[in-house]
Order: structure tokens, then sequence, then C-alpha cells
């Protein structure tokens, strides 16, 4: 188990440094950082001390050492757009996403699941038939198109929600929350839907699909031939070995969601930071368009560890081939 | 012949697909008495495996059974309620398939999902369900049963997966079981183990056993009885001595010719020309006609039925009275040993 | 001459794929709806009612008309007018076209190199492979919004003039880039069955380079599910399209695609000019999802199994 995990770590930080160093790229090569920090109108020698203050004169790999040293302590360097530094941007917007995606996610798992295990047990269904119509029609709605619809519908015709925005926050240390106030909570809800809705389409094709191709397997038709409840082969068998392809891609989904965001924070001009990314990018903000690539490396290898240590408690197999018992 | 405890009537298994109705099993009738070693036989498509579907109530669409009745212990089974059928399930009629390495839920301990059959169908709580399930994995020759029995299935070879089936299909004493190609997939040293396995829990508990196979020499060594299947027919039916001894079908014939004689290896491979013919396809009057030595005129215009040909029953016109001598037909050609 | 192609068309109207087209009013449904959308989009010249980018058409009078049912309509604009006051019927034409071509090419370029990787993955293998398809792995944990969207920005940074006018191609990169995985691990699979049959190895033995032997032998394999995938791809490079150009970083507004038809509506959606953005985004619903229904088709259609 701990030789497990530690290769697993050791393979996070692998793929952490291969990101880091995609935006230690940004930053050394697009474009030329002295000319970005300083303007046009500098002079040769502001341009060679800051040259020298940057540590661009020193070698390669003792850049990225630096930029790799500072990553850790979280310096990200300064926005050009906004002229404080990125750390702080982040962090003041960190809670926004992050209390959007936990919602937008719950909403497709706790929905996308049960439909799909429904969906694939009973594929022939008209509720089945209908769900499984309607996630196409999901699939195809793009994410924008979904909140502009909602918007318009319910905060433009029917006034019933607000249309942008978080509402009312309240200040919890250094955390932002809108759960706690009524303005902020009635926000969240079309922001929440909009997000979660393509996932939770995916999710529930995804486990419909696994359940239809599990309920082929040999060991479900003998199952049933040993006289199983219906229950006990659905529920128990089935669903269990659903689950193990099912982890793995909610994972991803789960993470591709805080990604996601950058769209539904676009439409409902949600003051997260993936509104803050959008606007890195059209103004060619390196350092925010860095460090927010980091960030995201950073939740989606979080998200693959845990997607790993639950498929090692789902799976038995891995458990005993690790161990070093007799395989096949 | 004793009351029967299986019998299956006429039955008559369809596939509807858009090209038409496949009929995959016509007017298949036999029966099973307690105890007894059916061997079913024939080519792969022949339909063996689907008749044991059938039994077990778990055709899968879109096949179904368009005609024909299957009677256990002289009650029809095959129009019982889906919660009905479930119960005889494991409970009186046992199934094994063919690959013990996906027969298994590798997520599950084996003993879990002993205890779990074990409890669906006996009224016993877990520490006697559990204790039963060790019993049971001695009794189909598993060491340290005590011990594996916590272990999951990709811990097991693949002769011990098999008799781990074995004792899942046993765990609740069945009266029948449906052994679907039970050695197949096995190593040929592990399959006479299995065989011999098979034998003796029928023996010891006087369960019956309905054993598909497409081996002939499985069958010799294990069947009371043999029906060899071809195209969704049975084609002869009979004691296994019996049609080991004089095959009366010209196709049982080209049968016992793949089993290897230790005696002479000469010869002992007799061919069957050509290959079944698929369930589109059926040709008229005898479906072997196409690759029958000994094929006549009325054998492409009429179908036969299974005709009394001394011991066995045979569904070839070679056995019909006033047809040319029965002796001249596949007795006559015995295969050379 | 004629009777063989009389046969080969009798043939391929009688095979499984056609049975199951002709079968399928889903399907059929939205091959129709798709060729219509890619009629207008193609002749958007000549079958729209206005050109809505000759600025001598234009006429601020006509700015910001309703559909032509609603009260205000003017029936020359049948779904009403923009702030600028073009015809909407006739920028969702030419959007159409614009999103249909970025995301045809970037599907093209995505299997282009899809495919190439996954052969080179698959038949060389070691750590040409392990590294292509590590590489693979990476990219396919980060959605291809994201991957597109650093593309763009890179491109804005690194060419800081010139971006409007590359604009198409710089999308048609991004997109395309962010969508190889999948074809690379299908035809990589593929390459790998195929790679120790004893054709590759006599084609060795007469000096033809495998790679080239295997190319012809595994692409026809592969064709497939290549096609489902690409298929599905193209909807989802239009909506990719449509969200980059949405969030502003896409084409420039100078040559609206659908996206940006959407994106300029949307600031007039609470002054009640509703129409500016519903219509277009109507439009690229309807497009994608007829797109989508031949994509489940197709998959459905060529892998019986999963029905």
């Amino acid at each position: 188990m701990t030789a497990f995990v530690i290769r697993r770590l050791l393979q996070a930080i692998v793929v952490m440094l291969v990101v880091a160093f995609v935006a230690f790229s940004l930053f050394q090569y697009v474009g030329d950082p002295v000319q970005l920090m300083m303007g046009q109108f500098a002079t040769p020698a502001d341009r060679i001390r800051l040259t020298h203050e940057l540590g661009l004169d020193q070698p390669f790999y003792v850049q990225f050492f630096h930029f790799v040293v500072n990553a850790l302590h979280g310096q990200f360097g300064v926005s050009l757009r906004i002229g404080k530094p990125v750390s702080v941007l982040l962090a003041q917007r960190l809670p926004a996403t992050l209390e959007l995606s936990i919602c937008a996610a719950l909403l497709a798992l706790a929905a996308g699941i049960p439909a799909g295990v429904y969906a694939g047990l009973r594929p022939n269904s008209w509720l089945a038939r209908t769900a499984m119509s309607a996630s196409l029609l999901g699939v195809s709605l793009p994410t924008f198109l979904i909140g502009i619809l909602l918007i318009l519908v319910f905060a433009v015709k029917l006034g019933w929600l607000p249309a942008f925005g978080r509402g009312d926050v309240v200040h919890l240390g250094g955390w932002s929350t809108g759960l706690l106030t009524r303005s902020g909570l009635l926000s969240l809800i079309m922001p929440t839907i909009t997000l979660g809705l393509f996932q939770l389409t995916l999710i529930m094709r995804l486990v419909r699909s696994e359940m239809l191709e599990v309920l082929r397997a040999d060991y479900i038709k003998f199952a049933r031939a040993r006289g199983l409840s219906d229950r006990a082969v659905n529920f128990g068998h089935a669903l269990k070995n659903t689950l193990v392809p099912v982890i793995t891609i909610t994972g991803l989904q789960l993470g591709s969601i805080i990604a996601f965001s950058i769209i539904t924070e676009q439409v409902f001009q949600w003051p997260g930071m993936g509104l803050l990314f959008v606007q890195a990018v059209s103004y060619a903000d390196i350092p925010v368009m860095a460090a927010y690539l980091c960030l995201i490396a950073l939740v989606f290898v979080v998200i693959n560890l845990i997607v790993d240590l639950l498929y090692y408690v789902v799976d038995p197999r891995l458990r005993i081939d690790r161990a070093g018992a007799s395989g096949h | 012949m004793t009351k029967p405890l299986l019998e299956l009537r006429e039955l008559r298994i369809e596939f509807p697909t858009r090209r038409g109705t496949l009929v995959a099993i016509d007017d298949v009738s036999f029966a099973i008495a307690p105890g007894e070693v059916l061997g079913v036989v024939g080519e792969s498509g022949a339909g063996k495996s689907l008749t044991g579907a059938a039994i077990i109530g778990l055709l899968e669409p879109p096949g179904r059974i368009a005609a024909g009745e299957i009677l256990l212990d002289g009650m029809r089974i095959d129009n019982l309620p889906h919660e009905a059928m479930r119960r005889i399930r494991g409970r009186r009629i046992g199934a094994i398939f063919q690959d013990p390495l996906t027969s298994l839920n590798p997520l599950y301990s084996i003993g879990r999902q002993l205890v779990e059959t074990i409890r669906t169908h006996l009224d016993m709580d877990e520490r006697a369900a559990r204790q039963r399930a060790i019993d049971l994995l001695r009794e189909v020759g598993i060491p340290a049963a005590e011990r594996r029995i916590d272990q999951y299935p990709h811990q097991f070879s693949g002769g011990m997966r098999q008799r781990v089936v074995i004792a899942l299909a046993i765990c609740a004493q069945p009266q029948l079981i449906i052994a679907d190609e039970p050695t197949t997939a096995l190593d040929v040293s592990i399959q006479a183990q299995i065989i011999a396995l098979l034998k003796r829990l029928g023996r010891d508990h006087g369960t019956a056993v309905m054993l598909v196979t497409h081996d002939m020499g499985v069958i010799a060594e294990t069947a009371d009885r043999v029906a060899v299947m071809y195209a969704g027919r049975i084609v002869e039916i009979g004691p296994v001595a019996e049609v080991i001894r004089a095959p009366r079908h010209p196709y049982t014939v080209g049968l016992m010719g793949s089993i290897p004689s230790v005696v002479d290896d000469r010869e002992r491979l007799v061919q069957i020309d050509g290959t079944m013919p698929r369930l589109t396809v059926i040709p008229p009057g005898c479906a072997f006609h196409p690759r029958c030595p000994h094929v006549f005129d009325r054998c492409r215009r009429e179908r036969p039925e299974l005709l009394d040909a001394d011991a066995t029953r045979a569904a070839c016109w070679l056995h019909a009275p006033g047809e040319k001598s029965a002796n001249a037909g596949p007795r006559g050609t015995k295969v050379r040993r | 001459m004629a009777n063989r192609l009389a046969a080969a068309l009798s043939e391929a109207w009688d095979s499984d794929l056609a049975w199951s087209f002709r079968h399928s009013p889903w399907a059929m449904a939205a091959a129709a709806v798709f060729l219509a959308c890619v009629g207008a989009a193609m002749l958007a010249p000549w079958v729209s009612p206005h050109n809505p980018f000759d600025l001598a058409q234009l006429d601020l009078s006509n700015s910001l008309k309703p559909p032509a049912w609603i009260d205000g309509g003017d029936p020359s604009f049948p779904l009403g007018t923009d702030d600028q006051g073009r015809d909407i019927l006739s920028t969702i034409f030419y959007g159409a076209r614009i999103s249909l071509e970025v995301g045809v090419a970037a599907v093209l370029f995505s299997t282009v190199l899809g495919v190439a990787l996954g052969l080179v993955a698959g038949y060389v293998g070691g750590r040409i492979d392990a590294f292509i398809m590590r590489v693979a792995d990476v990219q396919l944990s980060f959605p291809a919004i994201l991957v597109a969207l650093l593309i763009d920005g890179v491109a804005r940074a690194v060419l800081p003039g010139a971006h409007d006018s590359l604009a198409f191609w710089v999308l048609v990169l991004a997109i395309g880039v962010s969508g190889w995985v999948q074809y690379a691990r299908t035809v990589r699979g593929s390459t790998m069955v195929e790679k120790n049959k004893e054709y590759v190895q006599a084609a060795r033995l007469f000096g033809i380079h495998p790679l080239a032997i295997m190319a012809r032998h595994v692409l026809p394999n592969v064709l497939g599910p290549v096609l489902v995938i690409a298929t599905i791809h193209i909807a989802t490079a239009i909506i990719t399209e449509a969200t980059l150009s949405f969030l502003g970083v896409g084409v420039p507004p100078t040559e609206p695609s659908l996206g940006t038809l959407i994106r300029i509506g949307n600031d007039f959606m609470f002054s009640g000019e509703w129409w500016v953005t519903l219509f277009p985004g109507l439009a690229l619903v309807i497009m994608v999802l007829a797109i989508n229904l031949l994509g489940d088709w197709l998959r459905d259609a060529l892998n019986p199994r999963l029905r």
C-alpha cells in the first residue's frame, strides 16, 4: 500500500514538473518578459538591471529551478494587466470557483449515476429512451448557451433568479462564501445547473454503457444462473463492476468541471479564477496564464491520486498484485 | 426408465431477426432420469448451449421459446413467472459455464459469492453458510479451504476456479446440473480431473447432469446416454455404449471418428467434409445431406424424424423401413479402429 | 460499366449500413438537417436574403428590428436584425459557414496528426511509444477547451499584431491539437495487432518500408472507428469554436461565426432584444445535434454489439 502510494506520488510530481516546465517556457520564451514588464520606454541600463534581477542571464536550468521554487511558494510574479501579484489575485478568486465547481459536481454525480444505472438496467423503457435522447441534446448544447437560455428565461423573462454575480458573500477568515446568504444561494442555482448539466449527461451515458457492458459479462450470467435475486445481481455484482471504470472517468470529469467553469463564469460574470483566466488569455497576460495552468494541473493531479486510491479500494486484483502474491 | 426428472417436448427456439425468423432449435425432445448423465454433443452452433440456456430460463432476447414444453419433475417450467423461475435456478437446477476465468465476479471473494448463493436458497445464518461454503470447497477438492475462502478469483488457477464454479453450482444441492462445456477452456490434464469430479458429485448426491460438449471423448467417458445435435435438431439419441459401438447416423459416425484412439492412430481421424450450415441457410430435407456420404434422393426432399434403429434412435432415412437395408448404411461402414 | 455501377450501387444499398440507415428515421432526419445546414452555409452568398457584410446595404435605421411575426417586425428581415441593422438570418448562414469550416478543418488536422502518431507509436513501440502515449495521457487529463485556450493565448503573445488575420488558422490549430489523442489511441491499438502479422515481415523482405505497408493495411481496419470519432469530433470542434468565440478569443467580429454572433447578441438580452442571441444559438444547437445524432447512429451501426 505504501509503496503504491509513493509510486503514485512520484508520478504526480513528474507530471507537475512537466506542467511547470510548460508554464516556465511560457514565461521565458513567449514574448520578452523584460519588454513586457518595463514597457517600451526603458533605458538599456534599466533593461540590463532588470534582466539581472529576474535572473534571465543565468543558465536555463538555474532559471527553471528558481521558477519551481517560486511556484512552490505560490509566487508567479505580477499580473501584466492588473499589476497585482498573481498569487493574491488567484487566492481572492479561488473560493468562488471552488464553491461553484463542487456544487456542479454534486449535481452531476447525484443525478447522473442513478439515471445511468436505470438506463442501463432498463435500456428499452420509454423513460430511459427519453433520458438518452435528452442526454444527446445535453451533449449538443454548448455550456455557454445553456447559461444564456437559463438567464433569458429565469432572469430576463421571469425575473426569479439573479442573472449574474455571486450575490452577497460572507467572509470567514480568508474564505468568502456565498452559501450562507439567500442571495448567494439564489445566485448559485443557474451557474450550478449550467456547469453541471454537461457533466451530468456525460456521466449518465458513461454509467449506462458500462452497465450494459458489465451485464453481458459471464459472471453476471452465472450469477443469474445461480438464482441470485435481481437486486443482488444488478446492484451488487453489476454495479460494483461498473464502478471501476466509472470512478476513473468521473474523476477526470470532476477535474474538468473546474476548467469548464471558465465558460460558466464568463456567462454569469462569476468572480472566479476562470473569469480571470479568460481575461488573461485575451490580454496575453502570461503570469496569470502560467499560474492558472499550474493550479489546474495541481487539481488534476490530486484528483488522479484520489481516483487511484479509490481504485485500489474497489479492485482486489490491484491490492494483491502490488503485494507480490500470485498474479495471473 | 424411471419417471424423468427433466423432460423436453418438441422444443423450438426462434430468433426473430430483421431478415426473417431464425429457428435455432427445432423439435427437440429428450428426457433425463434422476441421477442420469446425459451428454449433448455437436459442433458449435448446433444449439446445445441454447438448449441449456432455455432450460434454466436464461435465453437472451431476442431468442424465445416458440413452441414445446420443458418439464421439471412433471411440472412445466418454461412458462413460469420470472421470480418463480429464479427460485428454481441454483436451487433445483445448477449451471456451470464454459470459462471459469470469467464466470466468477473478480471483485468479490469466493467466500462472499458462495455465502451469498447459499443464503439465497437455504435458510442459514452467515456463520452456518460460511461453514457450508468451506465444506463445499473441500468437497470439490480445494486444499486449505478455510484459508482460500477469503481469496479472490484471480488468486486461483483455471482448474481451481472451475472447482469453485462447481461448488457454486451445487451449493443448494440441485437435482440437475447443466454443465455447458465445463472443460473446454482448461488444460487437458485438468479436464480429466474436472470430469472425474463431476462424475463423483453426480454419484454421491444422485444429481442428474446434462453435459454439453463438442468433445465425444468426454461424453464417452462420462455419460449414460448421449444426444447428438446437428443444426438445431437431435439427429441421434441413445445409450452411450450403443452409440459408440455402432453409431447409426452418418454424422455420428463422423463425430466418432474424431475421438483419438490409442490403439491405432493411423486412420483414427475421419474427417467430415464441409461445415455445418448456418441457420439462415439450412438445406431442405435432411440438414446433413450436403455432407453425407450416403445421401440419396429422399434425403434431399424430406426431413427424417427420429426413427428407431435398434437400441438407439436416429433421424436418418437409412433406417426407415422399406429404404435400403438399414445394415447397408453406417453400420456397414463402422469406424475402423 | 453501367451494369457494374448499378451492381455496386445496389450492393451499397443492400449493405448493413444502408439498411440500418433506411430503418432509422432519426438518422435520416439528422442527415437531411445536416445536409441542409451544409448547403445553407456553403451557398450563403446566394441563399442569404441580404449580405450582412456589405456596408453599403446596411442601414442603421433597420437596427434591432424584431422577427417578422412580432409587432414592429419587417418581412424582409425574417428573424430580425442586430444593432447594426444586419439581417440575423443572413448572419446565421454566413456564421454557420465559418463554424463548419473551422470544425471540419480542425477535425482533418486532428485526424491526420492522430493517425500518424498512432501508427508511429504502435509500430515503433518502445520509448517513442511510451513518450507519445504519456503526452496523450497528460493532455487527455486537461479538457480540450483549456488546451485550445492556452494555444490561443500563446499565439496571441507570440503574434501580437498579426493575430486577427491568422485567427482562423490559430483556431484550427488550437482545436486540432486538442483532439488528436482519441485517434492516436485507436490507431495505435490496431497497429500493434497488425505489427506482427506475416505480411509485415514479408514486406520487409521485399524491401518495402513496413510502415508504408502497414498504413495500407491498418487504415482500412480503423476506418470505421476513426469515422465515428471524426463525426462526433466535428460536433465537438464546432462547439469548441463557438465557445472560444463566445469567450472572445476566437474569430474576430468582422467575420463572425455562430459563437461570435451569440456573444454579440448576449449584450442585448437584458434590453429585451433576445432574438439577436437566441436564433444563432438555435442554429448552432440544431447543427450540432444533427451531427451528434449521425455520429451516434454510425457508432451503433458499425458496432452492433452495443445496440
